[in-house]
């Protein structure tokens, strides 16, 4: 067997996410290729050599992957695809957006947001919102599959000697073009990764209420996550959102303020390892999960929390 | 222009998803079925571009038993001006809806095919790419917001890390995110004149598309049930136990 995966990163950085999506692949067994696909990403193709469990890194690197547009990623991933037994990428915003194109390009299905292996051909992934979890054969050619972060513990960033490949394939794309970005600017752990994780809801009332989280978030070194009500309300931003539509958070704590605890929230946290919820509802769903529940009006609970800390 | 909606029947988002006892499947069984919320989105983005001036039809397009009619009159309810139904019991993979859907798509033409990110049910969030792979067509995915101007579309994404905005040769794809638009209700007038609107029934072989499986569900099983803990009095009792019992902090 022979496993590729697509590499997660901005042209400068390799995006941890990434080591999760190897130790998927080094699950399955069988060696592990790396492809980072960008433009001037040198020095993530460096940072790729060294991760654990990989065999060897292809880098295509060229103009034309500046933004890893799905078009232009697709057709490569589907070319260079062609030889391997599986094709794996980080389900994030990223990889849902290119793999399923290059699934179809090579006449194939795909399995979404695998969250567990079983064997080479049969994997676990969460449906219905999480309120139901499958256990799924292919028998595709191919697998193309992307992988749930939370599943899998990363690989060690460091003590790799991957060989280093250049890939010379340039896939032009006259379809899309590039316009702009806004990115969240934030010192804050990402979500995906942090340890700690305090979110808000709709509780929380305002956006600027949730500079109290922000306090609290910087003193444990947490990132900052939100309901989807909270996101809907135009408290904060969608990239702060935690759900089953928005970011999967899997940390040692989770701090839910204000959050009632709508399903689509929980399939986005269950698998936290503590969970805390502060609400003053005490009928609140989110106190089922909750392994420490405080009944609260967060404003007074939220402040003395961060005076505690 | 025209724009085609592809839309999905599936379980109400509201109701409570129960196993079947023998880990088979979801039991859908006298289960409320609704149209999937983020296709609403889609169609309720059709209707906003008809609206404007930037359309000029809208057709709405499911693939699925005789009863996902249902869900393609509450769309023409909504504003869409005429559906398609390719009719089939069989249970689908995203490959095999994204092929039934090129076939549509080489049939009408329409110049924007917009479908929801993902369905409730299966949670695959794979059909939209799917169909831009096979048409040759470029893909907005995760949709925020959408404007049309000439020949192009600029779509805004939502993304892990924020937003980001391409630019679209049409025709092109669109997948919708939640935050695209409010998708409104349908007045009873309009739910009364949706029932003439024209409904076409075809088949996936009329199509001479050839249904091909090659995922097998093994089992389906409930989540991992998490024991709720205990409550805590006080914002002190919740520090020492996290500090002392939990050692998160």
């Amino acid at each position: 067997m022979s496993i590729l995966v697509i590499a997660e990163h901005d042209n400068a950085n390799l995006n941890p996410a990434t080591l999760n999506v190897v130790a998927a692949a080094v699950k399955i067994g069988g060696d592990v290729d790396l492809l980072v696909a960008g433009s001037n990403c040198g020095a993530v193709a460096e940072a790729a050599a060294k991760v654990a469990g990989v065999n060897k890194v292809l880098v295509a690197d060229n103009a034309v992957y500046e933004y890893q547009l799905a078009e232009n990623l697709g057709d490569l991933v589907a070319e260079l695809g062609k030889g391997y037994s599986h094709i794996l990428a980080a389900a994030t915003t990223t990889g849902k957006d290119f793999l399923p194109r290059a699934a179809a390009l090579l006449d194939v299905n795909m399995v979404s947001e695998v969250s567990a292996i079983e064997s080479a051909d049969t994997f676990i992934r969460a449906i219905y919102a999480g309120n139901a979890v499958a256990t799924v054969t292919s028998a595709d050619s191919i697998k193309v599959l992307t992988i749930r972060g939370t599943g899998f513990d990363a690989v060690a960033a460091e003590g790799g000697s991957a060989t280093v490949e250049a890939v010379d394939i340039v896939k032009e794309n006259a379809l899309s073009s590039f316009v702009g970005e806004e990115l969240a600017k934030s010192d804050r752990p990402e979500l995906a990764g942090a340890k700690i994780v305090i979110s808000g809801g709709r509780g929380m009332q305002n956006g600027d209420n949730f500079e109290m989280l922000y306090k609290i978030a910087d003193k444990l070194g947490a990132g900052v996550g939100a309901s989807r009500a909270a996101v809907d309300a135009g408290f904060v931003p969608n990239d702060m959102q935690v759900g089953q539509t928005g970011k999967i958070v899997a940390p040692d704590l989770y701090i839910a303020v204000g959050i009632s605890g709508a399903i689509q929230h929980l399939a986005g946290m269950k698998d936290s390892k503590v969970i805390v919820a502060i609400n003053k509802d005490e009928e609140a769903p989110i106190f089922q999960v909750a392994d420490y529940g405080l009944v609260a009006d967060l404003f007074d609970a939220v402040p003395e929390l961060d005076a505690a800390l | 222009m025209k724009v085609l909606v592809a839309v999905k029947r599936v379980i109400d988002y509201n109701v409570k998803v129960r196993v079947k006892p023998d880990n088979s499947d979801v039991d859908l069984t006298n289960v409320k079925m609704a149209m999937n919320p983020f296709c609403e989105i889609a169609v309720e983005e059709a209707v906003r571009l008809k609206e404007k001036g930037v359309a000029s039809e809208v057709i709405v397009v499911s693939i699925g038993a005789k009863v996902a009619q249902e869900q393609i009159r509450t769309a023409l309810a909504l504003g869409a001006d005429r559906g398609i139904l390719i009719e089939t019991e069989e249970k689908l993979e995203s490959l095999t809806v994204a092929k039934l859907l090129k076939s549509v798509v080489e049939k009408e033409q329409p110049q924007l095919v917009l479908l929801g990110k993902q369905t409730i049910d299966s949670d695959n969030n794979q059909t939209g790419q799917m169909l831009a792979a096979l048409t040759g067509m470029g893909q907005g995915t995760f949709a925020s917001e959408v404007v049309v101007e000439g020949d192009s579309v600029n779509v805004t994404r939502e993304i892990d890390g924020g937003l980001r905005t391409v630019a679209l040769k049409l025709p092109a794809v669109v997948t919708t995110d939640l935050r695209l638009n409010e998708p409104r209700y349908a007045s009873l007038p309009n739910i009364m004149k949706a029932k003439r609107k024209p409904l076409d029934v075809t088949t996936p072989a009329d199509l001479g598309v050839e249904i091909k499986s090659t995922q097998t569900l093994v089992k389906v099983t409930p989540p991992a049930v998490r024991q709720a803990g205990i409550k805590v009095a006080s914002v002190a009792e919740l520090v020492d136990k996290l500090k002392n019992e939990a050692k998160v902090l």
